[in-house]
This record gives C-alpha cells, sequence and structure tokens, in this order.
C-alpha cells in the first residue's frame, strides 16, 4: 500500500505536472516559435546584408569603370576635335608652304618682268634708231647740194682740218639725187616718212620697200610740163 | 561773242565752220568765255549743226560742246537741255572716224561731272555706239571712247552694269596688251572704274582673264599705265579675300612694292591703298605682304612723302598690317615705323585726318605688340592716351621674361615709369602698379623719384651705436 500510495502520489503529481504543462503548452509554443522566427529572420538578414553589401561593391567597381571609360573617351574627344582644327582649319605647315610659295612666286614674277623689260627696251631703242636713221637720211636727200666735189675738194663736212670726212659727207656722197617733184602738203609728208635708198652701211632696217614707196611717192605725182611747150602753145 | 553768233548762221558754209572753230577755241582757254559763250544761246543753232549732212560742220560742233562742257555741271546741264545730247548719240553713228571722236570726246566731257549727266547720255544710248567704237581700227577714237566709258562708270554701279551688260569688259580686256601707252591709261582706268562697285562686277572683270596679264604692264615706263594699273588692282582687292589672294598669288604685292619704290608723289597712292587692303583681309595675306618687304617700303614712303592724304594712306595701311597677331606687330616695330608713327600723330601740322589715322594704327599695333626694344622711347614722350597703351604692353611681357625686364632696368624704362604722374585709380595707373609688381621692391624704390632724399633723411637720423 505504501508502495501503492507512493505511486498514486507519483501519478497525481505527473498529472498535475501534464495540465500545468498542457496550460503552458500553447503559450510556450507561441513563445518557441516566436523565437524561432526571429533567429530564422536574423539569418535571412545577415545573409541579405551580407548580399546587399556586396552588390555596393560590385556596383561601385562597375559604375567605376563606366565613368573612366566615359571620361577618357571626352578627352578623346576634346583631342580630336583640338587635333582637327590644328591639321586641317589652322594648319601651320600649310601656311608655311604657302608663304614660303608666295614668296618664290614673287621673286620668279620680278625676274621674269625684269627681262620682259629689257626687251621692250631694247625694242624701243631699235625703233628710236630707225626713226633716228631715216630723219638722217631724209636731211641728208634735202642737203645734197653740200656735197663736196673734186673740184672745191673742201667743203662744209670735207674740211682739211679734219682726219677723215664727217659723217654726213659719207651719207651726202650715198645718197642718190632725185629731181625735186612738185610737193604738196601731203606728198612733204609722205617724203619725211619715207626716205632715200638704202645705205650699204647700215644693215637691215632700211631695205628694199623703202625703196619702193619712195619710188611710188615721187612718182605718183605727174610732173607739169617744162614752160617751153606751154610758150610754143601760145605762140601758135 | 555777239558777233560770232551771226556768223553761225551764215549763208556759206566755210564760214559756219571756221565760226563754230573759233568758239570752240575761245570756250577751250576758260570756263568764263564758256558760261558767257552758253548765256548768248549759242547752244541751239551748234545742235542744229549735228544734224547737218557736213562731216566738218559735225566735228566743230561737237568740238565746241566737248569746250564748253568741260568746265563745270551747270554748263553740261544747259548742253543736256538743249538737246545737245541726243544729237551727239546720233552723230556717233557716223561712219567717218573723226566725228565719232569728236562726239564721243564731247560726251566724254559731259558725263565726267555727275551721276545724272551720266544718266542722260546713257539713257540717249550711247553706250552700245561707244563699244562699237572701241573695236575700230583708229587708236584715237579707242581711246576716247575707253576714256568715255570710264566717265560713264564711274558714278554709280548702275551705270557700270548697264557698260557691261554692253560687253564692254572682253574688248577692254583685248587692249590691254597694246603698245600705245595713252590707250592702256583709258582702259586701266575704264577697268578699274566699272571693278570698284561691287563683288559682280569686279568677279566679272577678273573673269575676263585680266590678271595675269597685266602684271606685265607694271613695267610700262609711262607711269600714268602703271598708276591706274595699281589703281585697278586696288579696286578689285577691296571686295573679297579670295580676289585678294588671287592677285597675291598671282606675284602681284611684289610688283607693287616695286612700283612704289621708284616712283615719288601721288602716283603711290592706289598701290598704298591696295597693301592696305590686301592686309585687311586676313593674317595670312597681312603675312605675304610682311615678307614681300612691304613694311619697309611703307615706312619708307611715311619718311619721305610731305602730303598728309598720302601719309595717312599709309599709316592706315601699317596698322592694318600690324594688327593681327604679335608677329605681325613685332615686324611692323623692327622696321622702326612707329617712333614715326608717334611723331605724325603729335605734330600739330598734321591734318585731323592723319592724326588719326596714325592714332588707330598705333594703339591696333600695341595691342598686339611683345617687341620691347621699339617701345623704349615712347617712355618719355608719349601722350597719356598713348601711353596707357605702352604701359599695357609693357605689362603683358614683363612678367614673363626674366630678359626683358633686365633691358627694362638697365635701359632706364623702370626711371621713367616711376617718374610718371597718374591718378589712382585710373587705368595708367594700374598698369604701372603691374609693371612695379614685376620687380623686387627694393629696386623700385631705388628707381622711384626722392629716393635719394629719403636716404640723407634717414642717414641724419641715424645714431651709430
Amino acid at each position: 500500500m505504501h508502495r501503492r500510495c507512493k505511486k498514486y502520489k507519483q501519478v497525481e503529481n505527473m498529472k498535475h505536472f501534464a495540465y500545468q504543462a498542457e496550460e503552458h503548452r500553447q503559450k510556450e509554443n507561441q513563445a518557441a516559435i516566436r523565437i524561432q522566427s526571429w533567429f530564422r529572420a536574423c539569418r535571412v538578414r545577415a545573409c541579405l546584408i551580407h548580399l546587399r553589401k556586396k552588390a555596393v561593391i560590385i556596383q561601385k567597381i562597375w559604375r567605376g569603370f563606366r565613368a573612366r571609360a566615359r571620361f577618357r573617351q571626352m578627352i578623346y574627344r576634346l583631342c580630336y576635335d583640338r587635333f582637327f582644327v590644328r591639321k586641317y582649319i589652322h594648319n601651320f605647315y600649310v601656311r608655311k608652304r604657302y608663304l614660303e610659295g608666295i614668296s618664290r612666286k614673287n621673286e620668279f614674277i620680278r625676274r621674269e618682268l625684269d627681262e620682259l623689260a629689257v626687251l621692250q627696251k631694247r625694242e624701243r631703242d631699235c625703233l628710236q634708231m630707225v626713226e633716228e636713221q631715216t630723219a638722217k637720211f631724209y636731211q641728208a636727200h634735202r642737203l645734197h647740194y653740200l656735197l663736196s666735189t673734186k673740184l672745191n675738194g673742201q667743203w662744209v663736212f670735207n674740211s682739211p682740218f679734219r682726219p677723215a670726212p664727217h659723217e654726213m659727207e659719207q651719207l651726202l656722197r650715198q645718197v642718190k639725187y632725185q629731181a625735186p617733184t612738185r610737193l604738196t602738203h601731203r606728198g612733204r609728208a609722205c617724203l619725211l616718212g619715207r626716205p632715200e635708198p638704202p645705205a650699204p652701211s647700215f644693215s637691215g632696217s632700211l631695205g628694199a620697200p623703202l625703196v619702193e614707196t619712195t619710188r611710188i611717192c615721187s612718182f605718183s605725182r605727174p610732173l607739169l610740163p617744162p614752160i617751153a611747150n606751154k610758150q610754143k602753145q601760145v605762140s601758135t | 561773242m555777239s558777233q560770232l553768233r551771226p556768223l553761225m548762221l551764215d549763208v556759206v558754209p566755210g564760214i559756219r565752220q571756221t565760226a563754230a572753230l573759233a568758239l570752240g577755241n575761245l570756250a577751250d582757254l576758260s570756263d568764263f568765255m564758256a558760261e558767257a559763250m552758253v548765256k548768248e544761246d549759242i547752244l541751239p543753232p551748234l545742235v542744229h549743226f549735228l544734224t547737218e549732212e557736213n562731216r566738218f560742220h559735225k566735228k566743230a560742233a561737237a568740238f565746241v560742246l566737248r569746250a564748253v562742257s568741260k568746265h563745270s555741271p551747270e554748263l553740261s546741264q544747259a548742253v543736256v537741255a538743249s538737246g545737245g545730247v541726243d544729237a551727239l548719240v546720233l552723230c556717233l553713228d557716223e561712219f567717218d572716224p573723226g566725228v565719232r571722236e569728236a562726239t564721243a570726246w564731247a560726251l566724254c566731257n559731259i558725263a565726267q561731272h555727275n551721276t545724272s549727266l551720266s544718266q542722260s547720255v546713257v539713257d540717249a544710248g550711247a553706250v552700245p555706239l561707244l563699244v562699237l567704237c572701241l573695236v575700230e581700227p583708229e587708236i584715237a577714237l579707242k581711246r576716247i571712247a575707253a576714256s568715255t566709258l570710264s566717265n560713264i562708270c564711274k558714278h554709280t554701279p548702275e551705270l557700270a552694269q548697264i557698260a557691261v551688260d554692253c560687253g564692254a569688259i572682253a574688248h577692254l580686256a583685248q587692249m590691254i596688251l597694246d603698245p600705245d601707252a595713252k590707250l592702256k591709261r583709258q582702259v586701266f582706268s575704264a577697268l578699274s572704274q566699272i571693278s570698284k562697285h561691287s563683288v559682280s562686277l569686279a568677279e566679272m572683270v577678273v573673269e575676263a582673264e585680266v590678271f595675269p596679264a597685266a602684271m606685265a604692264t607694271l613695267r610700262d615706263p609711262d607711269q600714268v599705265v602703271r598708276k591706274n594699273v595699281t589703281a585697278l588692282m586696288r579696286e578689285l582687292v577691296k571686295h573679297t579675300p579670295e580676289l585678294a589672294q588671287l592677285i597675291v598669288n598671282c606675284g602681284g604685292v611684289a610688283e607693287v612694292i616695286d612700283f612704289l619704290g621708284k616712283c615719288r608723289g601721288s602716283p603711290r597712292l592706289p598701290g598704298i591703298m591696295m597693301l592696305g587692303y590686301v592686309a585687311a583681309h586676313s593674317e595670312v595675306l597681312a603675312m605675304a605682304v610682311i615678307i614681300s618687304k612691304g613694311v619697309s617700303q611703307l615706312a619708307q614712303v611715311l619718311c619721305e612723302e610731305t602730303e598728309h592724304h598720302i601719309r595717312a594712306a599709309a599709316a592706315w595701311s601699317i596698322g592694318q598690317i600690324g594688327h593681327h597677331t604679335p608677329e605681325h606687330a613685332n615686324a611692323v616695330a623692327t622696321a622702326n615705323v612707329l617712333p614715326k608713327l608717334l611723331e605724325l600723330y603729335m605734330d600739330a601740322s598734321s591734318s585731323e585726318d592723319l592724326q588719326d589715322k596714325s592714332k588707330k594704327a598705333l594703339k591696333s599695333i600695341l595691342q598686339k605688340l611683345t617687341y620691347l626694344p621699339g617701345l623704349e622711347p615712347f617712355l618719355s614722350n608719349a601722350p597719356s592716351n598713348i601711353l596707357k597703351h605702352v604701359l599695357h604692353a609693357f605689362s603683358k611681357v614683363l612678367p614673363n621674361d626674366s630678359q626683358a625686364r633686365r633691358l627694362f632696368v638697365t635701359s632706364g624704362g623702370l626711371k621713367k615709369v616711376q617718374e610718371m604722374n597718374a591718378e589712382p585709380g585710373s587705368l595708367l595707373q594700374e598698369h604701372i602698379n603691374a609693371i612695379n609688381s614685376c620687380f623686387p621692391e627694393e629696386i623700385v624704390r631705388y628707381y622711384s623719384p626722392g629716393y635719394s632724399e629719403a636716404l640723407l633723411e634717414k642717414l641724419e637720423n641715424y645714431q651709430p651705436s
């Protein structure tokens, strides 16, 4: 009986404990759930925070990379603009070459025009000389009577005090005397421009054409009949 | 006069003609006579002469009209009012070249005065007939036709356009290399009057291949021809940079500079202005002028010439050359031009125009100058408005160049700067401060006026210990 009483007390105790435990079962269950959920949440949070930190690092590195790439490209573009302007728009070497070309061209033009001026001057001098010669010949033609002869060995242009005769003397000897034509104003002008037969000592410029024109000029005016004929007519 | 007039209405044609010739000679002599003649109302009979058959009458009448109209616009207006222009243009159609020459000369004298007279000549239909005269073989007729076209075209662009529309440019361009000097004078003057008005006209003249053929005429013995060629080049160059570059590429600048060296006096003016226009367009062209030794030639012109307008043009051209970059300004300064410009500016006897132009040239060159030895003489005798530019130039260069600083001190420039009085706060004072800040303080104090007195005072107050 003692043992049964002990066992009955034990069962009674256990029932009491079970009943109390039954009361607290709900609460403790809830508490356990809460604790476990909180703990799980902590673990997940820790995991997420870890992930986020690593993601930030990755994104940081990536953005830095992109920004540096963009910066480099901008610098390159600016450099290219500057390069383009310097090479094509304000090209220093082209300008230098252009200025050198200008100075070479200037020298060239100066030389060419100097030569041209010399040529032109020579032509003008030649023309002037021709005119002078023609004027001299005309003078010689007009002053033919100043020619010295064997009789009057010394005459105007053939003085004994000279070592050799004057050049006019030479001209006068070369000029062939022509009978004076009846010169009107026009004829005189004609003769002025075109004098005498050529002298052998003066080359080229007074050539055959001049002789012909002279002849044409002097023979174009018909000579008047001599006075004797007219008197004869009058008398008859 | 009152006796000659009835003779003009005489029966015998010879008397009429001689009377007209006498009147023409009288009118040629002085404008007083011409006015008296017009008052005596001789113009209607003369116009009647022009419509007569006889070509000697026409020549005589045209001679009188030319002599009358050359003196003043009012007389020309009287000629136009009496119907002279229409009659003259009818005579231009004649066969005889002498008559045409006389009528063209009369039209030339009428058209030279002002725009309305030229307009009346053009309205009468003279221009096509004049262009036909240009192709005739007689040189005198060509000369007169060219000079008439030149007088017509010089007034307005519209008149020049009418002449161009009749094909004048082609004929004028053919006559450029003619050996006759007077003809070349008129041809080049006509071309320059046409091309001066607008870009399109200038381009048309260039398209007629006038250049580089006209370069050869720059060595012509006749000075007026050379002057007219440089006038043509000036009119072409002043429109656009492309035209200026064309002339420079043909070597025109070198030739003009040679021409400036050889002649004296007023023929130099077109050449000087041409260099100024070329340099004004761009700095490359200005550099081209500099390397063709343009600046030294212009400096010589400034020294030799006494006429104010030529000197003013030379000062303007130098300003145009020097104002682009420091390189250009230094090239101008090394040619010793700046003291001469300053002298012209300060000279009381220079005309206003000359003073104005030399001041502007000085200012624009001083903005860009870095060659300092050229500026030393300015410190002593420049007026304050130039001085502030000089000091500005100094204050830009001195901070960077130690050699220049040394030169500045040893040549006495710092001393002069210290002696200058300037109102505090003015631009001059700012520049002086900027210059002073380039040097150590002891040197500045050493050169400031009154330093020796300060030292002596210090000596008096000093107690040896």
